[in-house]
């Protein structure tokens, strides 16, 4: 073993603490190579180790009937009936994505991809929740408009080559992330229950395989740059981000998949953050055996790497597998075929240790479980969550609500974003019974007759007011996006995006958004199978607003899904759940108060756990019967946003609407409060009588027209517009934001 | 009727090809390895959409020098039915199996979104079954579907009735809105837009049924020994 002098320096350019090394002298009762300091600095960041939040993600819940396999391995496994199974996870890329745009959002693309194929599942779907700063900021509006491109053509390079559809997302605008842009890339994968692959180095003896993409050294310290805040050096750090070839993925997919099928293989994992490393050392740990590799038979792109360099290599489109000994070649043929590199590096040994050599030298041996199982994990101190925004605020004085509807229309958050999902192959597979701009996406599964609902949202906004409410908030918009499509909502995956865990007020806001993720998943019975923490999203010491974001799944059985659009004049509209009764502290976090006010203030509406299920139960029984002609939820924007939404389709058809409200206007047509769903029906009867049943509110509100939309509350027009006016400034606002920024 | 689709490494709309053929036209699909020097007893290929070894280079060139490319050419020399969809069309292209090229999109952009389409000749075994000027809505997903040739053979393909389809709103720039050519045989088209997304009512469409149709049915009664 080569002796190396670890100097305080160097524990600290590795970003582990005085503590922290301490622990590791004690864990191997002698100093560590520079080699294995680099192992443990990328097993025990953050990003690896999720060390802050542990002790914290304890308490969500994670099991039901359906839960085949939850948090711990690569992804999720949810049971969707006939013997097929669903991976999916989340996964977040936010600081490459800041560093280079377009190779940032690519690599978060092909790593969750592999999180979901090394499980043996062929990924179906893929969803983007993605947040940059605003397109007209008078400063760095060019920057993150060059972001924004950056991102979605990374996005759209790497999973159309791949061949897998980019079916939904959000996609926000705030100051909060101009200096860290997220990006939260989900995918979803199929496979039946017997063809399920885990990340376990078994059976001592059986040879350790490399496939795939050559190591070079891109992405050298990706893991702990994902762990640490921006500062003005940051920009130096662009050979940190990985480059990614979707081709080779795509052969990577394809080979994986045929080699499973042969039976040869015990184990398999991909290697993401830290590479070799954490493939090596978790696949051990999982089994409790020692994986022993001999660096020389790694296939290299370049000459002279040390094995410090190989072993924290983030290089892409590789794969760790332990095959059945004696039938290696069953394995490496696939590959041959393929025509991608696959060579045994190492064996499975009984000692429980990681040992890397080189050339027969060693230059690592750690215990397996030191590094997977042993990481630090810290019960951070935390105190209130941070919050800067005011309890009170202005109360909205409109002078012309028809004016103030055309404004959030245009407005980032809320246009619509066909620009950004034009670009992404949405159909490919052809599965996407709804794709992007609809209520939910909607997948079918070939073969059998169900279908897969997801819908993936976030709420920078309520956080920052309630971190609690905000996150229960945004479950269960989820839930109700996908029973407004006829789903019933089964599981969930997070990425909770916040800013630096060491201060307490931040500390708080991770606390209090992980137990409202964790009340609200019991109660709606959506355990949390997986998912993925980023921290440390600062820049100069502002952190973004904090931004959980959910993803959740359901299953639907295959039929044509029932249109967001208002398609025929004449229907009666109705709304279920009823107008609201919100305070005016509740206008403070709505896009109303966000677009015409410019402020965030007041609380989060407020949600009643039980009478939102009521509501889902009643929209959920209704779609699967047939009952309704139209459905969407209502959200962001409120009720009059809903309605303009509803009278985008082809046929242009707008709506009556009639109200009886003692609410003042700017609540009645712009509060956001939950549980509300807009619906058009051809047997109001079936709709009432349904709502009556699940002790709902329901009102008729008015009737489609064609042409326009027109809402009343009593003697006094609020809102009257042609639908065209309304459609072209929606469709074509965020085109303008790009191309003529508006200085403000 | 047994219709071959080719796969390439990089091809990704193989399946869909697959189960549009077999589970909506009801007919019998094979796959094809790119390393196959022969097609064995197929009535008709389908050359499906994709990134064929990646693209590199430029879209199709590398998969020109693919051993089945040497079978479909020969396949289509002797009167077999080629079919070439999206990065299909791209390989068709380069292997000289269809005049033209296939360029980037005039925007610079990856563009996935319904198009429709006018049936500009029925004089095809891949269109025989529509109406000559007949719509159709059957999607596009490409980033490089600029259809481009020299003036003089674009004035050729419209003096001898090949263009097979073309757009009605141009979403790539494409000369003289083609959209689907066919060869002098008439034997081989290559269209960027993908029938087998438009296949199957659930897919919001059936559209691009009737040129599978279309070539099934002209598959079934070819004389092709």
């Amino acid at each position: 073993m080569s002796t190396s002098q670890i100097t305080p320096d160097i524990v600290a350019a590795h970003q582990l603490s005085p503590d922290e090394y301490q622990k590791i002298l004690s864990l191997l009762g002698r100093e560590p190579s520079l080699t294995e300091l680099g192992i443990f600095s990328v097993m025990w960041s953050e990003h690896c180790s999720y060390k802050s939040t542990r002790v914290h993600l304890k308490k969500l819940p994670t099991e039901s009937a359906h839960v085949l396999q939850g948090p711990g391995e690569n992804a999720g496994i949810i049971d969707i009936g006939d013997g097929i199974a669903i991976a999916f996870k989340i996964e977040s890329h936010n600081h490459p994505s800041f560093i280079e745009p377009f190779q940032g959002a690519a690599t978060g693309v092909g790593g969750i991809l592999r999180d979901i194929f090394t499980m043996g599942a062929r990924p179906i779907a893929v969803m983007d929740s993605i947040r940059f700063g605003r397109l007209d900021d008078p400063e760095t509006g060019a920057r993150n408009r060059r972001i924004l491109e950056g991102v979605v053509s990374g996005i759209a390079h790497y999973g159309n080559c791949f061949g897998v559809p980019t079916v939904g997302g959000e996609c926000v605008f705030e100051k909060s992330y101009e200096g860290n842009p997220l990006v939260n890339v989900f995918a979803l994968g199929v496979f039946k229950h017997n063809e399920v692959f885990y990340g376990k180095a078994e059976g001592v003896g059986n040879p350790v395989i490399y496939v795939g993409a050559k190591t070079g050294r891109d992405g050298i310290h990706g893991a702990s740059m994902a762990s640490a805040e921006f500062t003005e050096e940051s920009k130096q750090k662009r050979p940190n981000v990985q480059v990614g070839d979707p081709f080779m993925e795509k052969l990577l997919l394809e080979a994986c998949l045929e080699a499973m099928k042969t039976g040869a293989i015990v184990g398999i994992q991909d290697m993401g953050a830290a590479g070799l490393t954490s493939s090596t050392c978790e696949m051990g740990s999982r089994a409790g055996t020692g994986v022993e590799i001999d660096l020389a038979q790694v296939p290299q792109r370049e000459v002279g790497m040390t094995p410090y360099e190989m072993m924290l290599s983030e290089s892409q489109e590789r794969m760790l597998l332990v095959a059945a000994k004696g039938r290696e070649s069953e394995v490496l043929n696939v590959f041959k075929k393929w025509g991608l590199d696959a060579t045994q590096i190492g064996v499975v040994t009984n000692d429980g240790m990681l040992r890397v050599k080189n050339h027969g030298v060693v230059f690592a041996e750690i215990p397996n479980r030191a590094l997977a199982d042993e990481a630090p994990k810290y019960n951070r101190p935390y105190t209130k969550p941070l919050r800067t925004a005011p309890l009170e605020g202005a109360a909205p004085a409109s002078k012309d609500l028809t004016a103030d509807l055309k404004a959030l229309l245009s407005s980032g958050d809320l246009c619509s974003k066909r620009w950004i999902w034009e670009q992404y192959d949405y159909q490919v597979r052809t599965n996407t019974l709804a794709g992007p701009g609809a209520e939910a996406a909607i997948v079918r599964i070939k073969g059998t007759d169900t279908s897969v609902a997801m819908s993936l949202d976030g709420n920078g906004r309520y956080c920052a007011l309630d971190p609690r409410e905000g996150t229960k908030l945004i479950v269960a918009e989820c839930c109700r996006n996908l029973s407004t499509v006829g789903a019933l909502p089964i599981a969930t995956t997070n990425n909770l995006n916040f800013g630096n865990p060491e201060r307490p007020e931040i500390m708080a806001q991770i606390v209090e958004s992980i137990e409202g993720l964790a009340e609200v998943c019991k109660f709606f019975e959506v355990p949390v199978t997986g998912g993925n923490v980023s921290l440390y999203n600062e820049t100069l010491g502002t952190p973004i607003v904090p931004t959980p974001v959910v993803g959740i799944v359901g299953t639907l059985p295959t039929q044509l899904p029932v249109p967001l659009h208002f398609h025929k004049a004449g229907l009666p509209v109705i709304l279920l759940g009823g107008l609201g009764a919100p305070s005016a502290s509740e206008m403070g976090g709505t896009q109303y108060t966000k677009v015409i006010q410019d402020s965030l203030w007041g609380t989060p509406p407020k949600l009643d756990m039980e009478y939102e299920k009521r509501v889902q139960t009643t929209i959920r029984e209704l779609v699967r019967a047939g009952a309704v002609a139209s459905a969407h939820d209502l959200g962001e924007g409120g009720l009059a946003l809903a309605i303009a939404e509803c009278s985008f389709g082809h046929a242009a058809i707008g709506a009556d609407i009639r109200l009886d409200s003692d609410l003042p206007k700017e609540l009645l047509l712009f509060h956001e409060g939950p549980s509300r769903i807009l619906v058009t029906t051809e047997n109001p009867e079936n709709v009432l009588a349904a709502a009556q049943r699940n002790s709902i509110q329901v009102v008729a509100i008015g009737v489609t027209l064609e042409a326009r939309v027109t809402i009343r509350n009593r003697n006094e027009t609020l809102i009257d517009s042609p639908v065209e006016q309304l459609k072209g400034l929606w469709a074509h606002a965020l085109e303008h934001l790009l191309q003529n920024p508006v200085l403000v | 009727m047994k219709i071959g689709i080719v796969v390439f490494p990089g091809s990704n709309c193989d399946h869909d090809a697959w189960y549009a053929v077999s589970q909506n036209l009801q007919q019998q699909a094979e796959f094809v390895w790119h390393e196959s020097a022969s097609l064995g007893n197929l009535d008709a290929v389908i050359l499906p959409g994709g990134f064929s070894y990646g693209d590199y280079l430029r879209c199709g060139a590398i998969a020109k020098f693919s051993p089945v490319m040497a079978a479909v050419k020969r396949f289509a020399a002797e009167g077999g039915l080629v079919l070439g969809v999206c990065n299909g069309f791209q390989v068709l292209t380069e292997a000289g199996l269809l005049p033209g090229a296939l360029v980037r999109n005039d925007n610079l952009k990856f563009v996935c979104r319904p198009v429709e389409l006018e049936v500009a000749t029925t004089n095809s075994p891949f269109t025989h079954e529509a109406k000559k000027g007949q719509r159709l809505i059957i999607p596009i997903a490409h980033g490089e579907g600029c259809y481009v040739a020299q003036e003089r053979v674009l004035d050729e393909l419209e003096d001898t009735d090949r263009v097979a389809l073309r757009y009605i709103d141009n979403p790539n720039g494409s000369l003289r809105n083609i959209a689907g050519v066919l060869n002098e045989e008439r034997n081989v088209m290559g269209m960027m837009p993908h029938p087998e997304r438009v296949a199957d009512p659930l897919m919001g469409g059936t559209d691009g049924l009737l040129i599978l149709q279309s070539l099934a049915h002209a598959g079934a009664v070819s004389s092709r020994s």
